[in-house]
């Protein structure tokens, strides 16, 4: 298929217009503006503490990571790349040793390493150098301290956050099985700490647990999963590793995503129902969180009331950030673009959107841009190579990839969510040059 | 396989959108896997430019590879030029799109576009960007330069500035002083490239009698291309410090004919040098690293103009290995060669120097071992591309040169003060210099650990800790080094003096 042959398709599915999940959606090729799947290495690597993060990549994929990683700059970042060169190009065993050297320089450098991640891209897809294999062959070599594990991060098979979802799913058949059945309650999708800690408190004031998170601070000390795990989905990108939970008996818990207050309520709730609290408890426990979410939220809903917002597809969070945006901030959703849209776990997000308002998915970037400039939005989240040019047409924009870095869950983090997109706005209206 | 922690260089299609991104009229359509994009970050973040770099991706995804990802090159060249209407194409391909083998050449020709298509061959898994660039240079110029007429009796001499591009160090800056020493010598601009320049610009290339080349970098292989091919001659002295510039003038003069003899020139750095408070910034042990034009500078301006000694000087720049292991052998050292990481920090790491003058990578190191360090080439990040005037190069350069080096530095008062009372509570050892209110708090990570086997005794610890932080590594290395040499097993405060007195000749 051609990009040219990508004239705007509007499906609708089967069985037509009935509620608003069954939104008609815009599917479009062409030029697409977002990151691959490497990047997410620039979060996990700060998230579990004893992994290091090997790229088998090109001298692009070094460059992007050291370009996505910014200021996020550290002495001694746990993630590397080992550069293909022309010898590995020109004989296929070679560059399997030579693999095996790098891995060894590398875990004599960093003998802390618990867990070695050999992450693949574009160019050691495209010459097929089996990094399963070499993964294999490599754990057998530094067993037990190091256990070496593979996953794709290439652009062609992952945008942005669905690097996280390959290094889950790489994670999954690691864990292990939790004898017999006994009820725990899984949350998958890398938190920052601090919320990780405000969901447990509220799990516990519940009455629901065993909580446990995945992926865990520790390579080392992955939770156990077997027929009694009940897991939540704490981020709305994990489509193949959920289905790889579920291939080991856990049951995945249907909710909307916990964003907002209303979101994080419904959440929390679909834990609660499985562990069948009843709602008094339920009410009793989540109401100060409520109260002090929607305490936050109205001063920054007055900014964003009434203004339109339009999304360039990143990161598969931008149907539940629209969903929050339209129905606690007041805000009107013109175009709301995802590289990918996982109707299964987007059912509840899908069903609270507003009707009328356009779903996109996949991205020709300049058909959207004349999209966005058309619709003039009062907000317009982006990637960081439109954000500046966007800028300086006069458009304010929000630059998406900070909504992955920052905490942004949960009740305690509604007000900051909120702000997120009210102070490209506020700053707007400060500057007077 | 070649193991990278970072990279001093992208890959060379980033060299090629650096030029495309510096001209006008100029479009690249680049065959890259989805994801290849970020590249447009470094221009609207970094560098903070304020439109989309003008790059069309075929970001092409696995489900692509299946099928025809030639045609899908084609539909991205001819949507590309149906939108931008440019005067001029580039088409290339990543490291990616190498290994599937579209001839991204080939297919642009058949779509017989009305405008010329220049095809890259960038080979990315042996060359990088600043090769990618100087290559996507050379073709343009080669694609448009055209043959020269006589100039006409009479007319004042006139000269090209090549080599400033996008996402360049300091050269937004540096075109504005070069100017300047122009307009100094009477010679006027005729075109400067790749910088603001159209495909036009570059056939009006051999109207100038001859080329200034700033950055050998990204302007060498085409001024070379220029002098071969139509007897253009090109400058060879980059005019970055006040000796290196005094000498570019009486390159240019040469070149154009004029004399050098009537510039005045507004320098502070010589007289701010001379003054006695600088005095204390003698000898002080600079380590350089940094692409080869700026390391080669930086050593000349540490040496000559600020009385700095160079302790260790090296490049990434393998293109300049040869030029770089001169400037070395001046200083009496060897050059450090590697665009490895880690091979610069573990320099570093030996030398101990006071001062670091290197890139953004160096900054990490210089933090993590608590050492002073200014930036002087790229890779930079956003904070290196200043709002306020900053050249490297030129009077005005050198001036920026002086206030950048000399400010990490300890000023010369405190740095006595902290020889003599070494228990102060505020001012205290290894703090940063007081007027930078962060700056590295913590100690220095321990020194490498001599493989001698002598120990150190407490009193020759303590008499250790007596010497300033900034020399104190150095003093440790030379001392153990000293013991290793002579057999000993223990370090005595004998030890220590003896050492200080051997090596102090
Ligand atoms: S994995 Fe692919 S898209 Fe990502 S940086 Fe490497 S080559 Fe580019
Ligand atoms: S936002 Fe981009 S340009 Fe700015 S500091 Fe971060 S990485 Fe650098």
């Amino acid at each position: 298929m051609s990009a040219a042959a990508a004239s705007p398709a509007v499906s609708a599915p089967a069985g037509g217009a009935a509620g608003c999940g069954d939104l008609p959606v815009l599917r479009e090729r062409g030029q697409r503006e977002v990151f691959c799947g490497l990047t997410g290495i620039v979060w996990l690597h700060r998230k579990i503490q004893d992994a290091f993060f090997l790229v088998v990549g090109s001298r692009t994929c070094a460059h992007l990571l050291q370009s996505a990683a910014g200021v996020m700059i550290f002495a001694e970042p746990r993630f590397a790349t080992a550069i293909i060169d022309e010898r590995d190009l020109a004989g296929m065993a070679d560059a399997n040793e030579e693999l095996d050297r790098v891995v060894t320089r590398l875990i004599e450098r960093r003998p802390d390493i618990r867990m070695l991640f050999l992450v693949g891209s574009c160019p050691s897809e495209v010459i097929k150098l089996d990094l399963s294999r070499a993964a294999q062959r490599l754990s057998k070599r530094f067993s037990p301290s190091v256990r070496v594990l593979n996953y794709s991060g290439s652009g062609i098979e992952t945008t942005f956050t669905q690097g996280e979802d390959a290094c889950l799913a790489a994670l999954v058949p690691e864990m292990p099985a939790e004898p017999g059945r006994a009820r725990s309650l899984l949350v998958v999708g890398a938190l920052a700490e601090v919320v990780e800690d405000q969901f447990l408190r509220l799990f516990a004031a519940l009455g629901v647990g065993p909580v446990r998170f995945l992926p865990s601070r520790r390579a080392a000390e992955l939770p156990p999963v077997g027929e009694g795990t009940r897991y939540l989905l704490a981020q709305p990108f994990l489509g193949e590793t959920a289905r790889l939970l579920e291939g080991r008996g856990a049951t995945r818990l249907a909710a909307p995503f916990p964003l907002g207050a209303e979101g994080t309520t419904a959440w929390l709730r679909a834990a609660a129902d499985a562990w069948g609290v009843d709602a008094a408890k339920f009410d009793a426990v989540t109401a100060p969180g409520i109260a002090r979410a929607k305490a936050a939220l109205a001063p920054r809903r007055e900014a964003l009331d009434g203004r339109s917002v339009f999304f360039f597809p990143d990161s598969q969070l931008e149907v539940p950030l629209a969903r929050f945006l339209s129905r606690e901030c007041g805000m009107r959703l013109t175009e709301v673009g995802t590289p990918y849209l996982h109707r299964q776990h987007l059912a509840e997000e899908l069903a609270m959107l507003p009707a009328g308002v356009t779903l996109s998915e996949g991205q020709h970037v300049d058909r959207q841009l004349d999209r966005c400039r058309a619709a003039k939005p009062d907000v317009t989240v982006c990637g960081l190579g439109l954000a500046n040019p966007l800028e300086a047409e006069g458009m304010t924009t929000k630059w998406a990839i900070e909504l992955v870095f920052t905490p942004i869950q949960g009740y305690e983090q509604a007000g900051d969510l909120a702000e997120l997109f009210a102070r490209p706005l506020a700053r707007r209206a400060r500057l007077m040059v | 396989m070649e193991l990278a922690v970072w990279t001093y260089e992208g890959p060379p299609h980033v060299g090629a959108m650096r030029i495309a991104t510096a001209m006008k009229g100029v479009h690249y359509v680049l065959h890259a896997p989805q994801g290849d994009t970020y590249a447009d970050l470094l221009f609207t973040m970094i560098e903070r430019r304020a439109a989309r770099p003008p790059v069309t991706y075929t970001t092409f995804q696995a489900r692509d590879l299946g099928g025809d990802t030639a045609e899908l090159f084609m539909e991205a060249a001819r949507d590309a030029y149906a939108r931008f209407a440019p005067q001029a194409m580039l088409v290339g391909a990543s490291c990616t799109a190498e290994l599937i083998q579209d001839d991204p050449g080939g297919l642009a020709r058949t779509l017989g576009l009305p405008v010329p298509v220049v095809p890259l061959e960038l080979p990315s898994y042996q060359k990088k960007e600043n090769w990618g660039a100087a290559e996507t240079f050379y073709r343009l110029v080669r694609a448009f330069a055209q043959p020269r007429a006589a100039r006409a009796e009479g007319t004042a001499p006139r000269a090209n500035i090549l080599g400033p591009t996008a996402l360049g160090f300091r050269h937004r800056d540096d075109i504005i002083e070069v100017k300047r020493l122009l307009a100094l010598l009477g010679v006027e601009v005729n075109v400067v490239a790749p910088e603001g320049a159209t495909p036009a610009d570059l056939a009006r290339l051999t109207e100038a009698d001859f080329n200034v080349v700033l950055y050998p970098e990204t302007a060498g292989v085409a001024a070379a291309f220029l002098q071969r091919q139509f007897g253009m001659p090109m400058t060879r002295i980059v005019p970055i410090g006040v000796g290196t510039t005094r000498d570019f003038l009486r390159e240019v003069a040469t070149l154009a004919g004029v004399d050098a003899g009537r510039v005045e020139e507004a320098c502070r750095l010589p007289w701010y040098s001379r003054s006695v408070d600088s005095t204390y910034l003698t000898g002080k042990r600079v380590f350089i690293f940094g692409d080869a034009t700026h390391a080669i500078a930086a050593a000349r301006v540490a040496a000559e103009e600020l009385g700095f000694a160079v302790v260790g000087l090296g490049t990434y720049s393998r293109e300049f290995a040869r030029e770089v292991r001169e400037a070395a052998k001046a200083h009496g050292i060897e050059a450090l060669i590697t665009d490895d990481y880690l091979k610069v920090e573990e320099a570093i790491a030996t030398l101990r120097p006071e001062l670091v003058l290197g890139t953004q990578m160096e900054r990490h190191i210089a933090k993590r071992l608590g050492i002073p360090c200014a930036v002087i080439s790229a890779p930079v990040h956003v904070q290196d591309f200043p709002a306020r005037h900053s050249p490297q190069m030129g009077f005005e350069g050198a001036n920026v040169l002086f206030d950048t080096w000399v400010h990490p530095l300890m000023m010369g008062l405190e740095e006595h003060l902290l020889g003599m009372f070494r228990e102060d509570f505020e001012f205290s050892d290894g703090a940063a210099p007081s007027h930078l209110g962060h700056g590295p708090k913590a100690e220095a990570p321990p020194e490498p650990v001599a493989s001698g086997p002598a120990t150190w005794a407490a009193e020759a610890e303590s008499e250790l800790k007596k010497i300033p932080f900034f020399v104190r590594g150095k003093a440790r290395r030379n001392t153990e080094k000293f013991a290793a040499e002579r057999g000993l097993a223990t370090i005595t405060l004998e030890t220590l003096y003896d050492a200080k007195a051997h090596f102090s000749r």
